[in-house]
């Protein structure tokens, strides 16, 4: 079975003007969102306190709002997670940090919930509680982390390649992050630490396309030297094509396994390695190698 | 070439022998004596995320225990000097110094040689005169600080770790984290908040004296500001009124006769049916002879008892109590009594903690990922199986088996490495199943290239690894950096999962690259094959 006819000859790089246009529009619908909705921080980052209970019998939101109202747990809000595998109900409680320190809520809320509902009807499922000192340093060291990463990514091709690769490869992995952060927020996900793992994995994906192209155009700059660079660059893409959406193909199935079967904790992980490992495809061959041939000339290129 | 090859398919069988030795304990639940002797008896280390428990950071408060040292240092001073006939006209602390008011000249410069005699762990950060009265300004020295806080925060542990201990719970890690933080790891734990409560709690016992005012309604209503040495505070129990308990309110002498550092021992006794158990203590010889006196010296007054700034009871003495041996009561459960005796056996903590981070998971929850997480290796692994399938025929199956056998190396490293498998981590191992073929993919395309252009088998498939390896290697060393980051950057869970992708990283190039070789090159040494079907 072949998916990419040999032969197959898509004029990729000559289309670089549409794919930024393309890639301008998704980045700026998702700064908008990113702004417009301001950044949508879970507990790891915005600090306070998560508890997720297991009824054993269903039981109405308005019956747990009951038993919380008695405490002082300011703005708490009580969301119905589903999760009635069993018949039971599933609720997640947060209630967002308040001053310096943490004060025991997730002890308040057991104890509430535990005088009104007995012991035995239900179960925590989940306490997350952060601080904020924690919350604040995990932010800073998410981005530093992701800034990292991408500029490691950039530096290790510039001393496999040339500069001009490192730059291309930097660059398209700065997009997918900015386009993936958009989904995340356009889709309302919670940005936790899940979510920068998954974001730093994206950038060690995404960067794979582009060592693969690049090697294939260094291969083929060695073989045939009159071509112009732009055809070499579009070749080296082309016979790399079928890899390229085999790989990244074989990746999505899991993913969507992961997505749908992988339950509550993991779908947003789920969601953006799906995100992240489609666009980073999409950025190696319509982004970084245009870039490399635009830098074709520059200081940053070496000469042929 | 054919001597080589058997030097690999050895290789391979050893290592997958090894992989079983490793993963065997995990498949099983009793493992043979003779086994646990002589190979690995450790399971797969599941994170808490998986089999359920607590992890917590708690941040020592040591600006709290500095400022206790100082009070305590300021208490020194002001006695130290009295007997030395230093006229003090003013010592009190005033946030981290000590300040020190001097009115006469003369007493001024002995202070200074007094100071350095006696307080070498207190310097001069200021001083100036207003009005004729000379101020000091005193602050612990830089090292004496350092050494402080460096002795709270190993105490803090210290008392904790024994805490832990007494609870019971089986495998705890409990270490520091940067400057101040301690990070307590309860896996398996049933009642999370018990823990909690048991830990965090800071269990400063002291004994004082209740006051004998008139008039006692009108200080504790708030009506007559309290006189000096008299402080207000609350009791354990209380009376019910209507929905919510009103608690008892206390006037006590601030004087501490004794405090927790006299306990030799603390057990629960079974009380009587009306009081419920309650708590012995033991004191130290030094303690009883203390206890002894005081009791002595204050036949008929009533001595609280104070844990952590709450009175729980206060009883009249009636007599002199030598043999050192008091009693808590307060109409406990048998499980707060239990805990109680812990924390007074323990010590108390040097500063109080505050809970920074507590990530909990209940054991049902663990049990839930553990099933989807396992539903999603085998939906994702059977698809790309049956991909891979489809799409390359017989070298789809290579490059199946090579995945197969990548999954068992991969189990086995984490067994090997005692790495912790978290939820995460078991995401990263579905990951890798579809990033694994990648290396193959990449391999069968060269192969198909080279087929195209009208080499043989032999050589389109030398060709295909040998070309296919730099891009491999490439792509598979930038992921691996990320994967370093990761580890780096996350906590926990996070970590799980960076540790499953560099391993799988490592094993999925060798399975891949190594592995379907070998079947290569024997099918072509011994079944002369001529076409692939790829």
């Amino acid at each position: 079975m072949e998916l990419i006819k040999p032969g197959t000859n898509f004029n990729f790089v000559g289309n670089f003007r549409r794919a930024l246009v393309f890639s301008g529009l998704l980045i700026v619908v998702g700064a908008l969102s990113l702004t417009l909705r301001g950044p949508n921080y879970g507990i790891d980052f915005a600090g306070g306190t998560l508890v997720q209970v297991r009824f054993k019998q269903p039981t109405p939101i308005d019956e747990v709002r009951k038993a919380l109202a008695g405490l002082e747990l300011g703005e708490a809000s009580i969301q119905d997670f589903g999760g009635n595998t069993n018949g039971g109900s599933e609720f997640l409680i947060r209630v967002p940090v308040k001053g310096d320190h943490l004060s025991d809520f997730s002890a308040q809320v057991t104890s509430a919930l535990e005088s009104r509902f007995g012991k035995d009807s239900w179960e925590i499922q989940r306490i997350e509680t952060v601080g904020p000192r924690v919350g604040g340093e995990l932010r800073w060291r998410a981005i530093l982390a992701v800034i990292a990463a991408t500029l490691m990514m950039g530096i290790y091709i510039w001393i496999r390649f040339e500069l001009r690769f490192g730059i291309g490869a930097a660059a398209a992995l700065f997009h997918d992050v900015l386009i993936t952060v958009g989904a995340l927020s356009l889709a309302n996900y919670e940005f936790d630490l899940t979510i920068v793992a998954a974001l730093l994995t994206v950038v060690g994906f995404s960067v794979n396309d582009t060592v693969i192209v690049s090697d294939r155009i260094r291969e083929n700059l060695r073989k045939s030297r009159r071509d112009p660079l732009e055809k070499i660059i579009n070749r080296s893409i082309n016979e790399t094509l079928s890899r390229t959406i085999l790989t990244t193909g074989t990746a999505v199935l899991v993913l969507l396994a992961l997505f749908f079967l992988g339950g509550n904790v993991i779908n947003g992980f789920a969601f953006t390695l799906l995100v992240g490992f489609i666009i980073g495809t999409y950025s190696s061959i319509f982004i970084a190698s245009p870039i490399v041939l635009f830098l074709q000339g520059t200081a940053f290129a070496r000469a042929r | 070439m054919k001597a080589s090859l058997w030097y690999r398919i050895v290789g391979v069988i050893v290592l997958l022998a090894a992989a079983f030795v490793y993963l065997f304990p995990s498949l099983t639940s009793d493992l043979p004596e003779w086994w646990k002797r002589f190979l690995p008896s450790n399971k797969i280390r599941l994170g808490l995320d998986l089999q359920g428990g607590t992890h917590l950071v708690l941040t020592v408060d040591v600006d709290k225990a500095l400022e206790n040292v100082l009070e305590r240092t300021a208490d020194e001073l002001r006695r130290e000097a009295g007997e030395k006939q230093l006229a003090l006209a003013q010592v009190q602390r005033v946030d981290k110094s000590i300040e020190v008011k001097i009115e006469s000249p003369e007493v001024r410069s002995a202070f200074e040689d007094f100071l350095r005699d006696n307080f070498p762990n207190l310097a001069v950060a200021d001083s100036q005169t207003r009005n004729g009265v000379a101020v000091f300004s005193l602050k612990l020295t830089n090292i004496e600080e350092r050494r402080l806080r460096e002795f709270t925060v190993e105490q803090a542990l210290e008392t904790i770790r024994n805490r832990i201990d007494q609870f019971g719970v089986t495998e705890p890690i409990i270490q520091r984290q940067g400057s101040q933080d301690i990070v307590v790891q309860l896996p398996g734990i049933q009642d999370p908040q018990r823990a909690k409560a048991l830990i965090g709690r800071t269990a400063l016992l002291e004994f004082k004296l209740l006051a004998e005012l008139p008039d006692a309604e009108a200080y504790l209503s708030g009506q007559k500001p309290l006189p000096p040495g008299i402080e207000i505070l609350t009791g354990y129990g209380g009376e019910r009124v209507g929905r919510r308990v009103e608690k008892t309110k206390y006037l006590v002498e601030s004087k501490v006769l004794l405090t927790g550092d006299a306990i030799a021992d603390a057990q629960v006794r079974p009380g009587s049916q009306l009081e419920g158990p309650y708590v012995a203590l033991e004191l130290t010889p030094r303690g009883a002879k203390q206890f002894e006196e005081i009791t002595a010296a204050n036949v008929k007054r009533r001595l609280a008892i104070i844990l952590d700034n709450t009175v729980y009871s206060a009883p009249v003495i009636q007599e002199r109590i030598p043999g050192g041996r008091a009693s808590i009561t307060g109409n406990f459960d048998i499980k707060e009594a239990r805990d109680l005796a812990i924390v007074l056996r323990a010590g108390a903590l040097p500063a109080p903690v505050h809970i920074a981070e507590e990530r909990t998971v209940g054991p049902s929850l663990g049990r839930d990922s553990i099933r989807q997480g396992l539903i999603s290796v085998i939906v994702g692994g059977s698809l790309v199986v049956a991909f891979m399938v489809v799409y390359y025929k017989f070298a789809g199956v290579l490059a199946d088996l090579a995945l197969i056998l990548n999954i068992i190396f991969l189990m086995a490293a984490l067994s090997a490495l005692q790495a912790t498998l978290t939820l995460p981590g078991i995401a990263g191992i579905v990951l890798t199943l579809g990033m694994a073929v990648d290396a193959n993919v990449l391999i069968n395309e060269r192969i198909r290239e080279e087929l195209r252009l009208g080499r043989t088998a032999r050589a389109a498939i030398e060709a295909g690894y040998e070309r296919a390896l730099p891009a491999i290697l490439d792509s598979n060393i930038t992921t691996f950096l990320s994967g370093l980051i990761l580890f780096q950057f996350g906590a926990g869970p996070i970590k799980g999962f960076a540790v499953t992708l560099c391993i799988g990283i490592v094993t999925s190039v060798f399975t891949a690259v190594v592995g379907t070789r070998i079947v290569y090159d024997w099918l072509l040494a011994y079944r002369k094959m001529e076409r692939v079907s790829i």
